[in-house]
Order: C-alpha cells, then sequence, then structure tokens
C-alpha cells in the first residue's frame, strides 16, 4: 500500500510517497538520496544506519517510513554545515577513529545526538555507542576522539 | 625525510566522517536493476529441477538466470578451478549459488527468489574434515576430499633425543570477517559488449578475471574500479569474484546496469571464513629449554570448494612450528574439504589457528621444564644468522627479541607472573604471552603473483597523481604510499593522492592481501617516481645552474648551497615540455623454496611480533576481562606511524575477539547464528586498552626500509589471552573460542 508522508529532514521539509513496508532508512538513502546513512545489517545490530529523529538516536532500518511522517529528523548531511566539519567530525578525524569509515555516519550521529541532549561526560558518550560495531579500529581511537570531545 | 615517518590524517578521513565517501550502495545508474540470488536449501543435493513460473509472474521480475545461462565459462577462476559460479547439477553446501533473479527493485527480487522451488534428492554429507578423510565418507572432492597436502622436513625428528616432550591437540572455530559493509557490486553493460565494474573489493584484478571468465570476452573489454571500501580482511580477497561474475552476467543479459548486494543474513552464511582448525603438536626440549624437535599434523577445514584452501594452508604449514630455530622439524598438513560453506582468506591466512597451537604448547612445555613462559621464548626466539622451519636463513631486519623485551617491560611481567598455583579467590589476575614470525607478502606460495605496477603523473601545478593496483580497503593505503611517493619525489605530501584503483589503469599487480601493499606497490611507485625525479633533478640543474646531486627538502631542490621550489622546477619543467608521467614496475625474483620437502627460503622478509595480555577471570562464572594488553611488532619502518598502531589496535582486537567471544554455530552445515545478535564481535565496552609499540629493524627491501603489518597484529592474539587465562586460573583450554562456559565445566 502506498503512503503519502512529510518529513523534514536536515530542515528541508519533503512529501514523498512510500510502501508500507520501506523503512526510513529506505526513504532516506533511496528516495532521498541521502547515502551518508549507512546499511550495516538492516536488523537494528550494527548502528551505521543512526540518525536523529526528534532529538533522539535511531536506527533508522528498524523505523517504518510511515512511523516518521511529520518527524524532524538529522542525517549525517546535515551535521556539517557548508562542507566544515562538526566538532564530533573534526575529533573523528583527528584522533584517526576512521578506517574504513562505514560505521562513522552511524557513531557521529549516536554522539551528536547525545550532545544535543547535554550528555557530555565521557561515560555517556561511550554507553552512547556501546551498541555500534567497527570492525577495523579496535574502538581505541573512538575513545580516543569521544575524549577530545568531552576536553573541547 | 618531510613526508615518510610522519603521522599525517588520513586522505579519507574527512569525507568519510561527512558521509560524502561513495560505497557501492551508494551508487546510481539510469534505469538500474537489483538482483538477488536463489541458494541451495540442504548442504548436499542433486538438482533435479526448478520450478520458477510463480517466480517469473511477479510484477517487475525482469528476468531468472541459472548455469545454462552463463555466456563464457561456469567457474570461478581460483588457485583450482572447481566451484561453479552457479550450481547446475549438484550444490555441495547450504546457500551455494544457483541461480539469479533480476528485477526492478530489491524486494521484488528477493520476493521472487522465495518463490522459486528447488526439486532436489539429498546426497551423503560429512561435516568434519576428520570424517570427511575417512575412506568411506562421501566423496566432496576429488577422490579423497584432500584440496591440498604440504610437508616440511628439516633435520631429523627421530634422532633429537629430547629431554623432555610434550603433545597435545588444539582445535580452534570458524572466525567471520563481521566487516561492516556486506559484499556489493554494480555492473554496468557497455555499448561495444564490455562491462564495467563498480564494487566493493580487495583484489581488483581477481575480480577482472572472473568476469572475463563468465562472459567469455577479452581482458580490455572488462574495467572494474574499486569502490571505496568498508572493511574487508580478507572477505574481500577472493568471494567479490563471485559476486561481480553474478552481476556482470545479470547486465549483460538484460543490458541494464544491475545491483548486487547482500543482507547481513546472507552475508554471514554464504561468504567465506576463517578455516576451523585441527592441530596435533608435539615439541621435545633439553633440559636447558631448547627445543630440539617439533612435529606437527594440522588439518584445515576447507568446506566444499577449494578456493583459497591451499595457499592458506601453505602459510600455515611454513609457519607451523612457531617462530623458534628448531633443528628437527616434521609437519604435514591437509586442507579438507566437508558440506559447509567454503572458507577462504581471513587476516592472518591459516596461521592464527597453528600459532594457538604452538604457543599454548610452549607454554605447557615450559611448565614441564619448571620454566617461565619468557624464558622458554627467549631461548628459542629466532635470531640473526638463525634459520626458520624452512631453512631459510635470516639475515637481517630480524626484531623479535626486541618486540619480547619492549613487550614484556611495558606489561611489567617479571613483577607480575606468578606461577597459577599461588592463585586464589573468585577473580584472578593472570598475564599470558605470545610470540609469531610472519613472512610478508606471498612468498613461494604466490610467486607468480608476486608483481606491482603503478603510474605516477606530476600536474603542471605539482599536484601529484598515483594510481597503483592495490586497493584501499580501510588500512590506510591510499595515505601510506602518498607518503611514499611525496618523498620520491621531493613533493609536499598535500599534493599527493591515489586514485581510485582501476584495471584500465595499471596493469595486474596482484592481490591486495598478505601485508604486501607497502612493501610491492611502495616499491612500484618508488620505481616510477625514480625516472621523474631523474627529469625534475635535470631542470633543476638547469634551474640553479649547478651539478651535482639534488636533495629534495622542505618543499624545495637543493644543490650545495642553491635551491629552487618544488612548484617553480615542476612549472619549468612542464614549460620546457619535460615529460613528468612514468609507469612503474617492481616483482620479487624467485624464492628457493622447493615443496618436495618444504625447504627453502619461503619468503623475503620476515614480521615478528611479541603480544602480552593481562586477564582478570571470574572462576565461578567464567567470564574473562582483559585489563591490558600489549602488542609489538618489528616492521621495518613506519611509514606513518598513527595508521600502523590503529592496525595494531583494530587487528589486536579482532584477535582477541577470535579468543574469547566469536562463535558460530553449525548444526548439520547450516549456520545458526548468521547475524550479530548470534555471533558477538566486540564491542566499545569490551575493548581493552591495547598499547601498541613499534620496532624498526630496517628491510633493505622495502621502500624505507619498511616490511608489513596487515596480518600480525591478528596472529597471536588469542594465545596470548588464552596463556593469560591459563596463568589466572591453571585451566588450559586447548578449543577457541574460550567461552565462559568452557572456564566453568
Amino acid at each position: 500500500m502506498k503512503h503519502e508522508i512529510k518529513l523534514f529532514v536536515n530542515d528541508i521539509p519533503y512529501n514523498i510517497t512510500v510502501n508500507s513496508q520501506d523503512t526510513l532508512l529506505y526513504a532516506l538513502r533511496d528516495i532521498l538520496h541521502l547515502t551518508g546513512t549507512k546499511k550495516g545489517c538492516g536488523e537494528g545490530e550494527c548502528g551505521a544506519c543512526t540518525v536523529i529523529m526528534d532529538g533522539e538516536a535511531v536506527r533508522s532500518c528498524l523505523i517504518l517510513a510511515v512511523e516518521a511522517d511529520g518527524k524532524k529528523i538529522i542525517t549525517i548531511e546535515g551535521v556539517s554545515a557548508n562542507g566544515k566539519l562538526s566538532r564530533v567530525q573534526r575529533a573523528f578525524v583527528e584522533a584517526g577513529a576512521i578506517q574504513c569509515g562505514f560505521c562513522t555516519p552511524g557513531f557521529v550521529m549516536a554522539i551528536e545526538a547525545a550532545l544535543r541532549k547535554k550528555k557530555t561526560k565521557k561515560e555517556e558518550l561511550i554507553k552512547a555507542v556501546s551498541g555500534h560495531l567497527c570492525r577495523c579500529t579496535g574502538y581505541e581511537n573512538i575513545i580516543k576522539a569521544i575524549d577530545k570531545i568531552v576536553r573541547g | 625525510m618531510d613526508s615518510v615517518g610522519k603521522s599525517f590524517v588520513r586522505k579519507d578521513a574527512a569525507s568519510k566522517a561527512t558521509g560524502a565517501a561513495l560505497f557501492t550502495a551508494d551508487l546510481k545508474f539510469p534505469e538500474m536493476l537489483f538482483a538477488a540470488t536463489i541458494r541451495s536449501p540442504k548442504p548436499h543435493i542433486k538438482i533435479l529441477g526448478i520450478d520458477d513460473a510463480k517466480a517469473r509472474e511477479v510484477m517487475g521480475v525482469v528476468g531468472i538466470y541459472y548455469a545454462k545461462d552463463i555466456p563464457g565459462e561456469n567457474v570461478v577462476p581460483l588457485v583450482f578451478m572447481d566451484y561453479p559460479f552457479l550450481a547446475e547439477k549438484e550444490a555441495k553446501f547450504q546457500g551455494q549459488p544457483i541461480g539469479l533473479v533480476v528485477a526492478r527493485d530489491i524486494n521484488t527480487a528477493r520476493k521472487a527468489v522465495r518463490l522459486v522451488k528447488i526439486k532436489y534428492r539429498e546426497l551423503r554429507t560429512v561435516f568434519d574434515p576428520l570424517d570427511a578423510m575417512k575412506k568411506t565418507a562421501p566423496k566432496i572432492y576429488g577422490r579423497d576430499n584432500i584440496f591440498k597436502k604440504f610437508i616440511v622436513k628439516k633435520g631429523n625428528t627421530k634422532s633429537a633425543k629430547p629431554d623432555v616432550e610434550v603433545e597435545d591437540v588444539f582445535t580452534t572455530n570458524y572466525q567471520v570477517h563481521a566487516y561492516l559493509e556486506t559484499q556489493s557490486m554494480v555492473a554496468v553493460p557497455q555499448p561495444d559488449g564490455g562491462v564495467n565494474v563498480y564494487g566493493s573489493m580487495q583484489c581488483p584484478f581477481y575480480v577482472q578475471d572472473a568476469v572475463k571468465k563468465i562472459l567469455g570476452v577479452p581482458y580490455n573489454k572488462v574495467k572494474i574500479v574499486q569502490q571505496t571500501t568498508g572493511g574487508a580482511f580478507g572477505g574481500k580477497e577472493d568471494v567479490p569474484s563471485i559476486v561481480a561474475g553474478h552481476a556482470a552476467v545479470l547486465a549483460a543479459k538484460t543490458g541494464k546496469p544491475v545491483k548486487l548486494i547482500y543482507t547481513r543474513e546472507e552475508d554471514f552464511q554464504a561468504m567465506s571464513k576463517r578455516h576451523p582448525g585441527w592441530a596435533k603438536i608435539k615439541y621435545g626440549a633439553k633440559k636447558n629449554g631448547k627445543i630440539v624437535s617439533c612435529e606437527v599434523k594440522y588439518i584445515l577445514d576447507g568446506g566444499a570448494f577449494s578456493t583459497l584452501s591451499p595457499i592458506v594452508l601453505w602459510r600455515g604449514t611454513v609457519h607451523a612450528a612457531g617462530p623458534y630455530e628448531i633443528p628437527n622439524v616434521y609437519i604435514e598438513t591437509y586442507a579438507v574439504a566437508t558440506n559447509k560453506v567454503p572458507c577462504g582468506a581471513y587476516r592472518g591466512f591459516g596461521q592464527p589457528q597453528i600459532a594457538f597451537a604452538n604457543e599454548s604448547l610452549i607454554d605447557i612445555l615450559a611448565e614441564k621444564l619448571g620454566m617461565n613462559p619468557l624464558e622458554i621464548r627467549r631461548i628459542n626466539a629466532i635470531k640473526k644468522g638463525g634459520r626458520t622451519e624452512t631453512g631459510h636463513k635470516i639475515t637481517g631486519s630480524i626484531g623479535l627479541d626486541k618486540t619480547i623485551n619492549l613487550a614484556v617491560k611495558s606489561a611489567g611481567w617479571n613483577r607480575k607472573w606468578k606461577h597459577p598455583s599461588s592463585k586464589s579467590g573468585s577473580r584472578r589476575y593472570g598475564i599470558g604471552m605470545a610470540t609469531s614470525i610472519y613472512g610478508v607478502g606471498l612468498g613461494a606460495g604466490g610467486k607468480h603473483l608476486a608483481k606491482s605496477g603503478s603510474f605516477v603523473q606530476v600536474e603542471p601545478d605539482g599536484s601529484v597523481l598515483v594510481a597503483v593496483g592495490n586497493t584501499e580497503m580501510g588500512q590506510g593505503a591510499r595515505t601510506v604510499l602518498s607518503q611514499i611517493a611525496a618523498e620520491a619525489l621531493g613533493a609536499p605530501y598535500e599534493m599527493v593522492d591515489l586514485m581510485a584503483t582501476d584495471t584500465s589503469r595499471v596493469p595486474d599487480s596482484g592481490p591486495t592481501v598478505a601485508s604486501r601493499t607497502t612493501v610491492m606497490s611502495g616499491n612500484s611507485i618508488l620505481n616510477a617516481c625514480k625516472s621523474i625525479r631523474k627529469r625534475i633533478d635535470d631542470t633543476v640543474r638547469k634551474m640553479l645552474k649547478a651539478k651535482g646531486r639534488v636533495i629534495a627538502k622542505d618543499g624545495f631542490y637543493h644543490i650545495g648551497g642553491k635551491k629552487v621550489s618544488y612548484a617553480n622546477a615542476i612549472a619549468r619543467a612542464w614549460a620546457d615540455r619535460i615529460h613528468l608521467t612514468a609507469a612503474g614496475w617492481f616483482r620479487v625474483e624467485g624464492t628457493t623454496y622447493n615443496e618436495k620437502n618444504g625447504q627453502g627460503d619461503a619468503y623475503f622478509t620476515y614480521t615478528y611480533s611479541t603480544m602480552v595480555a593481562e586477564v582478570e577471570v571470574d572462576v565461578e562464572t567464567g567470564e574473562v576481562s582483559i585489563l591490558n594488553f600489549v602488542s609489538a611488532h618489528d616492521i621495518g619502518k613506519a611509514i606513518n606511524p598513527k595508521l600502523a598502531e590503529g592496525q595494531i589496535q583494530g587487528g589486536g582486537l579482532q584477535g582477541i575477539g577470535y579468543g574469547t567471544c566469536e562463535n558460530l554455530v553449525l548444526e548439520n552445515g547450516k549456520i545458526l547464528n548468521p547475524n550479530f545478535t548470534g555471533y558477538i564481535v566486540p564491542t566499545a565496552v569490551d575493548a581493552p586498552p591495547i598499547k601498541p609499540i613499534i620496532v624498526e629493524e630496517k628491510y633493505k627491501g622495502g621502500p624505507f626500509g619498511a616490511k608489513g603489518l596487515g596480518e600480525p597484529p591478528l596472529i597471536c592474539a588469542a594465545p596470548a589471552v588464552a596463556n593469560a587465562i591459563y596463568n589466572a586460573t591453571g585451566k588450559r583450554i586447548k578449543s577457541l573460542p574460550i567461552i565462559p562456559e568452557k572456564l566453568v565445566c
């Protein structure tokens, strides 16, 4: 069944048509062509598809597009305004927290969401990414990036 | 040096942080179709027929294709030619590809796959490699189910006369690569009958071979372009050939671009893994701790097709005695066929399984001799002038002793190591160590591939375009190779960049595996830069009206006290119409290894490693916490120390996961936990601090002294943890992974 929905993505309103079973991830990547959000598992296990929806970090592969109707979404494309890295992105780049980079947008969005909720302690930020998988770095430099963010 | 040895930020870091980097799934082409794979429902079947009438009726299905539709040859070109792209009459593992559906969208393609009914008769199965070697076993491969056998014979183990002998059997389970990006390919048909393939891969030239074969077209009609690749670890060495072959056939059949991306479950079920290993190993030593003999029988469970098993086995074979100088060695190894998913390359390539065996057994030997595990390793560690198990005399770049000394010093071994009998209480501390030797590159096992091409072009503004045949898959090749080119040309690092690997730009350079990229592509780039530098240097001499050697430093070319800037020299050379482009080539001369007795030089050089793990074990629950992990490696020269440390940390955690929690469960050939809920990989919460230590014993054949590093950080991590667990508990667990259940039973 087709549904007309409205999404506010990175402050831009979109009217799109989706099927009942389409996920928010599908709507973002395949309908709106915002491919910075990644699909690692499609089952909510890896965190690569994390976006911010109405202020909460969510796994966009577990949210149906119709559930997101009328919601305010921020994707990885929305955090680096005018091509300038956000402080979370800058910390990841400088700390060497990026190798293959497939998990990076999800980690960045989880931390962005936590910071926007005024969670700024190291433990809180580590908790925010505790369900995110990275297979390349051993997390050591991701923790270092978090240290940089905490220090400001 | 201006560029080498500096910890520059990765060239691709910013585009990955913003999500701008293009992975294969992000690509879109006009009229693109989507594909899904029809797979064998059982581990061993005779295919009697296929009913796909219902699937063909689904709105949006464009076509369904089988083995008979393949225009070229139905065989994946790897070591042996036994693996068909699509099964025709018989399928030998659950999940083996049988057919392909192509549709206007991915959900339709997957729905159609579910509607295809395969009519089959189940055939006899065998799942255990030791059973598969028995005469009565059903035949999966050849007459004896043995893909390959190797022997190493050095001295005579029968006349070794040891005072003490220890012998045991050690087993290891599968390991899943769990790269975050699943297998992904897009094939785009070309108007002249060729095809371009864009995809996630380590080895574009393997993919080119495969696409050429399945389509039956010449190489110059097949162009492979690697996309940003979301992790590989060996899992994108051989299997992308299959995925690309499938996508290419569909593109050829439909005349449209076709995208083929695996689901996570499909990737778990059907992609290669680390081979389960079985090893019986015996060390004999004198009372003073000197090991005088080593006997090994080592078996790898290859799964249903040979894929890379013969060369995985070879690497395991020529490292099976450990990093020790032992005068008498006998090693016998087998890669065996079973009705399970074919195993292939995984970081370490046959070494982690046998390293668990020899590094556990040497601790058992130390205890029997009343020695400390550190002491026995110091006595036996291979030293300058020593000979490996294949009789290779090591004459230079050998830092094993240094890695041992620095790792134990960092961990405080002498203060902390106490015999297990002294431990008590429910939470017990333990410390353990392990060492390894690692032959860099493909060695004698892959000598026909030991070549590497490059292309370097200095543009009029001084920016430099570099192309190589090896790939960036997250390890940092783009950055490290740019540093090598910058150093060789005297160019500022920021002005040099590497192109995406494209088979139409450089010739077949072998695979991106075996920690070979820095040495092979690095040397090839040096070769290209040398001829360009010669022409730049001539220009510099003309500009400075001086003779003699040109030194590049700080963005200037210097002769004596005179200098000219890099930018001005390049501008002048272009104004003079000097050719500032070169193709580079590097090949490794033959090794002396003889397969009959397993003796001779197996590799051109080796990386040496020592790891120390500190653990706390809850003896009531079996829970293991890694408190600290030190990982020291002699890599010749770190071109980019920060990226080298990243390899050590990432590989270390993969090795710790292999040793403690990553547990794939199969029942009758079916994987029961094909997802991240059931197959546990370490998270940020589990990750221990990993302290990297880099030792630089320069290798004169490497670029600026470099050897290789990708694989060694994983190899002896699991045995270091296993030895620490023994040190804490007095329990010697002889099978990986060491999950809590094994410690409390």
